[in-house]
């Protein structure tokens, strides 16, 4: 009754992975699967209560719609608070707009218009996580509503009055899609290029930087600024 | 106990160890063995009774949970308040530099939630498993542990550690340049079990595991790692999972990044293609300085850091006998070398790895040599038994710039100064 996985072909995104893949589905199909007769089958309603996901092909999206000035009215009340009015963000809050032409900068600042690749995200992140304190809430008008108010302010729609929806909306398309590659790690000498140095590996060594210069470690409870994030 | 001993007693422990072999020497102790010269008096430690020599100590059930040593009270996670905008959606760092051996204690995990810890009824506690499989099922906790059991020893490490060091050396201690990573036993079942008992289909690629918690933690795992060495785990180091760990079960995923590791798993969506997921998209994706990001960069590579000493944990002896001692880890495979400098990498000299070395796992490296006092530009080298070589702070510059935030792997430098003080530095 239960199949042994198949050996699946490896995507492009994936080939770095396919010798590892190759011998994970070689050491699978060597045990034979068998069934335990544990768990129960899931009911129509328990998948659908739990099955919020949403993919860049649109699976996932529920049937709504709304315009970007309705989205402004419900992320006035619901959103701005962290995001700022304008998606500019509040204190670390994440900025949500803007940013185009700063990721090569020093300061590239990585929104839903200058970074995010798909537009599902948004809906899938924005139900299952936002309101932030409240999640799971909001009603998939609201979601349309505010995804399209979100790419108003990312300047990929001028019309407050588009209407965003499950009909149209993986026709919308995100400027930075283009800019996703793939990992491509090892990206510096292993082994087979050179065997690491032991003896007299360099002549001069000098301190060139130095983190009491910044001091933003903290101490006791100080709670001062240091660069960068972990998230 | 009269009070005059008792304050004795605490100025030997709070005087910094140098301070009391000066002290001891003048009043001729030592502490040291090998300098026996001046040894005209005798160690109060010794020569006092003490009162735990003395008088009965607290009987069992004192604290029917055990806890560390008072005197162990500042061995602590530590959070960085400026990284993050909220506690709820923030991270606390391991403190390596208190720790020793492989095995991180459950309470010294490091935390990263994004949107608080899940406060999991385990009687309520459901994963259910659907999308492209026969017949989608769901599992009660009870239902998990009559599987048969899986017990695997790995680390997990935040792709962010050392996110905040691309740029320079910023923050110096040892904990927060490297303290988002922890080595946990995990006793669970595995995950290719729950999903051959729901049958895959045959287009099935990837999988979606989905968390309970209020940011409903979502990512995509490509078929192949899910059937190889995943589990559904509900113990660490023997005990439940603790609730800021997943309780009651959460993702292993063995030499991935730790996003990836979704805790207070709910649910499993089996599909043909990856979800882009926001934490596979605007987060954990690579920038790289030509404004390219690297996605679906899944495997932590080959790292190692010296714990001690570190910023937090300078050397307080006098020259003579000391131990270098530090971690080495890859997502990749075992640690079978890693190379230790005194002097910012002119020459290097082997490491001893003690302890087990297993796949995946944190393993603990030694250098004992005799310190001459001066000051020493202390850096660790490992390499994986791929033949991976952990680089250089330049070298991964040059690949990649330094906005990619994630997978910083690079060489640590630790400064250690006159008299013992260390700072966290780059070298040339």
């Amino acid at each position: 009754m239960l199949k042994s996985p198949k050996g699946t072909p490896m995507r492009s995104a994936l080939a770095g992975a396919a010798l590892l893949a190759c011998l994970a589905v070689a050491k699978v199909q060597a045990e034979p699967s068998k069934s335990f007769g544990l768990g129960r089958p899931a009911t129509v309603e328990e998948i659908e209560a739990w099955n919020i996901d949403v993919r860049p092909d649109g699976q996932g999206l529920p049937k709504g719609k709304g315009n970007a000035a309705k989205g402004e009215a419900i992320f006035a009340a619901k959103c701005a608070i962290c995001h700022g009015d304008f998606g500019e963000g509040v204190d670390r809050w994440p900025v949500l707009a803007g940013g185009g032409d700063t990721l090569k900068s020093e300061d590239p600042v990585k929104t839903v218009g200058s970074y995010w690749p798909y537009l599902s995200t948004a809906y899938d992140y924005i139900y299952r996580a936002m309101p932030y304190g409240n999640a799971q809430t909001l009603k998939p008008d609201e979601v349309y509503s505010i995804i399209a108010y979100i790419l108003l302010m990312n300047d990929v729609i001028e019309d407050d009055q588009f209407e965003l929806s499950n009909e149209n909306f993986t026709a919308v398309r995100l400027p930075n899609e283009k800019n996703f590659i793939d990992d491509l790690r090892p990206d510096t000498p292993t082994l087979k290029q050179a065997e690491p140095c032991m003896k007299g590996c360099k002549t001069d060594v000098k301190v060139t930087r130095r983190a009491q210069v910044l001091d933003v470690t903290p101490k006791n409870e100080d709670e001062t600024a240091g660069r960068g994030a972990i998230d | 106990m009269s009070r005059k001993k008792k304050k004795s007693i605490e100025t030997d422990v709070t005087a910094s160890r140098r301070e009391f072999l000066r002290s001891s020497i003048a009043a001729g102790g030592a502490i040291f063995a090998g300098s026996a010269a001046a040894y005209a008096d005798s160690d109060p430690a010794i020569t006092d009774l003490q009162e735990w020599s003395r008088y009965l100590g607290k009987g069992v059930d004192r604290a029917p949970y055990g806890v560390p040593s008072e005197h162990e009270k500042h061995v602590v996670r530590r959070y960085v308040g400026w990284l993050t905008a909220s506690v709820e959606s923030s991270v606390n760092f391991t403190p390596l530099h208190e720790l020793d051996g492989i095995i991180t204690p459950n309470g010294l995990c490091f935390e990263r939630h994004h949107g608080g810890v899940a406060e999991v009824e385990p009687e309520k506690y459901r994963l259910m498993i659907n999308g492209l499989v026969e017949k989608p099922l769901v599992f009660t906790l009870d239902d998990l542990k009559r599987f048969p059991r899986k017990n695997q020893i790995n680390f997990l490490e935040c792709a962010a550690n050392s996110g905040m060091e691309w740029r320079g050396a910023q923050l110096n201690g040892c904990q927060f340049t490297h303290g988002m990573v922890h080595n946990v036993m995990y006793t669970g079942v595995p995950l290719r079990y729950l999903l051959e008992e729901a049958g895959l289909k045959t287009n099935a690629k990837w999988i979606m595991p989905e968390g309970g918690d209020a940011s409903g933690m979502n990512r995509s795992v490509p078929l192949f790692k899910a059937l190889d060495d995943c589990l559904i785990a509900f113990k660490m180091n023997g005990e439940a999972l603790r609730p800021e760990q997943g309780y009651p079960a959460r993702l292993v995923v063995p030499g991935w990044e730790g996003n990836m590791w979704v805790k207070w798993i709910r649910r499993i969506e089996v599909g043909d293609e990856p979800w882009h997921a926001r934490e596979e998209t605007s987060k954990y994706t690579d920038l790289m300085a030509n404004g390219k990001a690297r996605r679906f960069t899944w495997e932590m590579d080959c790292k190692s850091v010296i714990t001690n000493p570190s910023p937090e944990a300078p050397l307080k002896h006098d020259k003579g006998a000391t131990v270098i001692t530090g971690l080495a880890w890859s997502g990749r495979g075992t640690i079978p070398r890693v190379d230790v400098t005194l002097d910012g990498g002119r020459n290097w000299h082997a490491a001893r790895v003690d302890g087990p070395s297993l796949d995946k796992s944190l393993h603990r490296f030694y250098y004992e040599f005799d310190w001459n006092g001066a000051p020493l530009l202390l850096q660790s080298r490992a390499v994986d038994s791929t033949g991976y070589v952990q680089p250089t702070k330049d070298e991964l510059r040059t690949a990649r710039g330094e906005n990619s935030i994630y997978h910083n792997n690079a060489i640590q430098t630790w400064h250690v100064k006159n008299g013992g003080e260390v700072e966290n530095v780059e070298v040339s």
